[in-house]
């Protein structure tokens, strides 16, 4: 499994190079959200905007109006929490080409719930015209940039930084899911950081004879996609969807929308943040603590099925790619 | 019909606004008359004489609502086609209270930009002419209305013209009870370091807020002082008095935004409305007051 460091801020360096019209704005968070790189390689297009994001997204909305393409960098509590009006009539309203890029959702922030986004999918989706993408690998990050030239509008993204596994060949698109493996026991559906613990208990889960359809979503609106929602037809015992978001608003009532809209009959389980608040720490310590992690996966399918799977943590060890080297996972906050 | 801004007096011009506010106020049980009172000048100096903006060749009517804005709606537009040709040596207007918004669209139809028909359609169904315009509405082309939203945009636009070698300059209409808001100082705070010397904000210092006079609400004291410690360069001016508004929008200090400090009263030119205390924000007419305030109109018409 290869690990990657500084891919956010080494692909955008890569991709703007050409493009005169994409700026680089940051609400006093450059480091935090790895763009110093971007502001050594073109400092005539990096905005360094201070500790004040409303006016960081307006700005913006004003930029977009002439034909910039600014990607606004803070953590993604701040995209959407504090500054939600502002995404609103000076971003999504005009339907400019603003790029909000969030770092640090969800478990990833070690800071605690002031810094935890945890209900931003769930908002930004009643954004009109907003698109939404989660990014769970350093090829989602990487093609990101891309994909945003698609998009004639606004685009929020939730990023990774820090170190990160590749865990797929091929890059993300609108509405297409990657089926990472097939079965018809159950449907499993991974966003975000989760995707790499699902891959481990799915791992685990298929030794013991049972079939897994295994998905990792990275385009959550818009959701259409439809060979998924044919999987979760097919599936014998369901479909589970884990989540680094609140259960509520995120993938899972995402896909429970889509299912109810297409009559599909079939039982909805969710991993994700309870409907509670965090607090800080690290993320593997969060994930185990909040039921993010591979053994959530399997007490969860083990209810799904109606029966025991025998599977131990040392089982799920043996596929732990995360190297626990300070060096590269504490990057502060 | 083309009206050439220069053979308006913009007294006049400030007259008629406040005369077409009020007409419609009477019709229709109810207006910003307050607003309207406050900044007919300014509006009228601002159309007649201070910003470098074309004539049009004859008045729109506006159009009716296509849908907002998205990837796929190919119809929506702006309505900045009323403040004339873009280029870049045109100035542009933002107004930030879309609260003023009928005072916009009376300085329209008083400077030839548009049609009486379409000044009349104002608030009817289906009509981008709203009570609270949006960047669809006639002589905008972004979203104030949430208030401090307008000046960060605009400065985001005044940065963008700067980098493109633009010399038209960005004017933003700011109330002075806006300034309460965080918004409104992160944007000064903003243009100030870039230097947005293309940047001119005229806050109408009417005193008055949606609850009252601002004094009576959280108040907002020293806003000169404010936007010269945050690096503005500021003039303060009798926002009644054209020649001073006009003179004003002349002052020019390199790497400095400026700010016009415009000191207005919310009852000029209409008396009869301080019958109505400090709650004018927007002015309900009954029958009982409706004599009285055609009074008024019958003598700003004469």
């Amino acid at each position: 499994m290869e690990r990657l460091v500084k891919v956010y801020d080494t692909n955008f360096v890569k991709w703007a190079k050409d493009k005169p019209e994409v700026l680089s704005l940051s609400a006093d968070l450059t480091g935090g959200c790895e763009i110093r790189d971007f502001q050594a390689t073109y400092p005539d297009r990096f905005y360094s905007m201070g500790i004040a994001e409303q006016n960081m997204h307006s700005f913006a909305g004003g930029l977009a109006s002439e034909g910039y393409v600014p990607f606004i960098h803070t953590f993604a509590v701040f995209i959407y929490r504090r500054s939600l009006d502002q995404v609103h009539m000076s971003i999504a309203h005009p339907n400019a080409k603003v790029r909000m890029v969030g770092s640090v959702p969800g478990v990833t922030s070690p800071a605690g719930a002031t810094h935890q986004a945890m209900d931003d999918i769930g908002v930004m989706r009643t954004v009109p015209n907003m698109t939404i993408i989660e990014c769970g690998d350093a090829t989602d990050v990487e093609s990101f940039f891309p994909l945003s030239e698609q998009v004639d509008g606004p685009i929020y993204v939730r990023v990774l930084r820090g170190e990160m596994p590749r865990l797929f060949n091929t890059p993300m698109a609108i509405n297409k899911s990657r089926m990472l493996s097939d079965g018809d026991d159950i449907v499993l559906l991974s966003s975000g950081v989760c995707t790499e613990e699902a891959m481990r208990a799915v791992h685990a889960i298929q030794k013991q004879g049972i079939t897994v359809h295994h998905r990792h979503v990275t385009c959550l609106k818009p959701f259409d996609d439809q060979e998924l929602m044919d999987a979760i037809k097919k599936s014998k015992h369901g479909v589970l969807t884990m989540e680094n978001h609140n259960v509520l608003g995120g993938l899972g009532s995402i896909v429970a929308d889509k299912m109810a809209e297409q009559g599909i009959a079939q039982k909805l389980y969710k991993i994700g943040i309870q409907d509670e608040y965090m607090h800080g720490g690290s993320k593997l310590y969060l994930m185990k603590r909040y039921g993010l992690d591979a053994m959530a996966v399997v007490k969860k399918v083990e209810e799904m099925l109606d029966k025991t799977l025998n599977i131990t943590e040392d089982m799920l060890e043996d596929f732990h790619f995360e190297l626990m080297n300070d060096d590269t996972r504490a990057l502060g906050v | 019909m083309k009206v050439n801004k220069n053979d308006l007096d913009p007294r006049q011009v400030a007259n008629g606004i406040r005369s077409r506010v009020l007409d419609l106020s009477i019709k229709r049980g109810g207006g910003n008359l307050s607003q309207a009172c406050s900044s007919a000048e300014i509006m009228a100096a601002l159309y007649t004489r201070m910003m470098n903006i074309t004539d049009l060749e004859e008045p729109l009517t506006p159009k009716k609502f296509v849908g907002a804005p998205s990837a796929t709606n190919k119809d929506s537009f702006t309505g900045d086609d009323y403040n004339g040709i873009r280029g870049p040596q045109y100035d542009r207007f933002y107004l930030s209270p879309s609260q003023y918004s009928i005072v916009l669209y009376a300085t329209l139809a008083e400077t030839g930009r548009m049609t009486n028909e379409g000044f009349n359609l104002f608030g009817e169904d289906g009509y981008v002419i709203e009570h609270i315009g949006e960047s669809h509405s006639p002589g905008m082309d972004i979203n104030g209305g949430s208030l401090g939203q307008a000046i960060s945009q605009a400065a985001g636009i005044a940065l963008a013209r700067k980098l493109r070698g633009d010399t038209g300059r960005q004017f933003v209409f700011l109330g002075d009870g806006e300034c309460q808001l965080g918004q409104t100082w992160e944007a000064v705070q903003a243009m100030c370091y870039r230097q947005l010397d293309n940047m001119v904000v005229i806050v109408d210092e009417n005193g008055q807020q949606c609850d009252g006079k601002i004094d009576d609400v959280c108040g907002c004291v020293q806003l000169d002082k404010r936007f010269e410690a945050f690096g503005c360069k500021v003039v303060k001016v009798d926002g009644h008095d054209v020649d001073a508004l006009i003179e004003a929008a002349k002052v020019k200090e390199e790497g400095k935004p400026l700010v016009i400090m415009a000191k207005t009263s919310p009852y000029q030119g209409m008396d009869v409305l301080k019958e109505k205390g400090t709650r004018i924000h927007y002015v309900r007419l009954t029958q009982d007051d409706k004599p009285k305030f055609q009074a008024c109109l019958d003598k700003l018409q004469a």
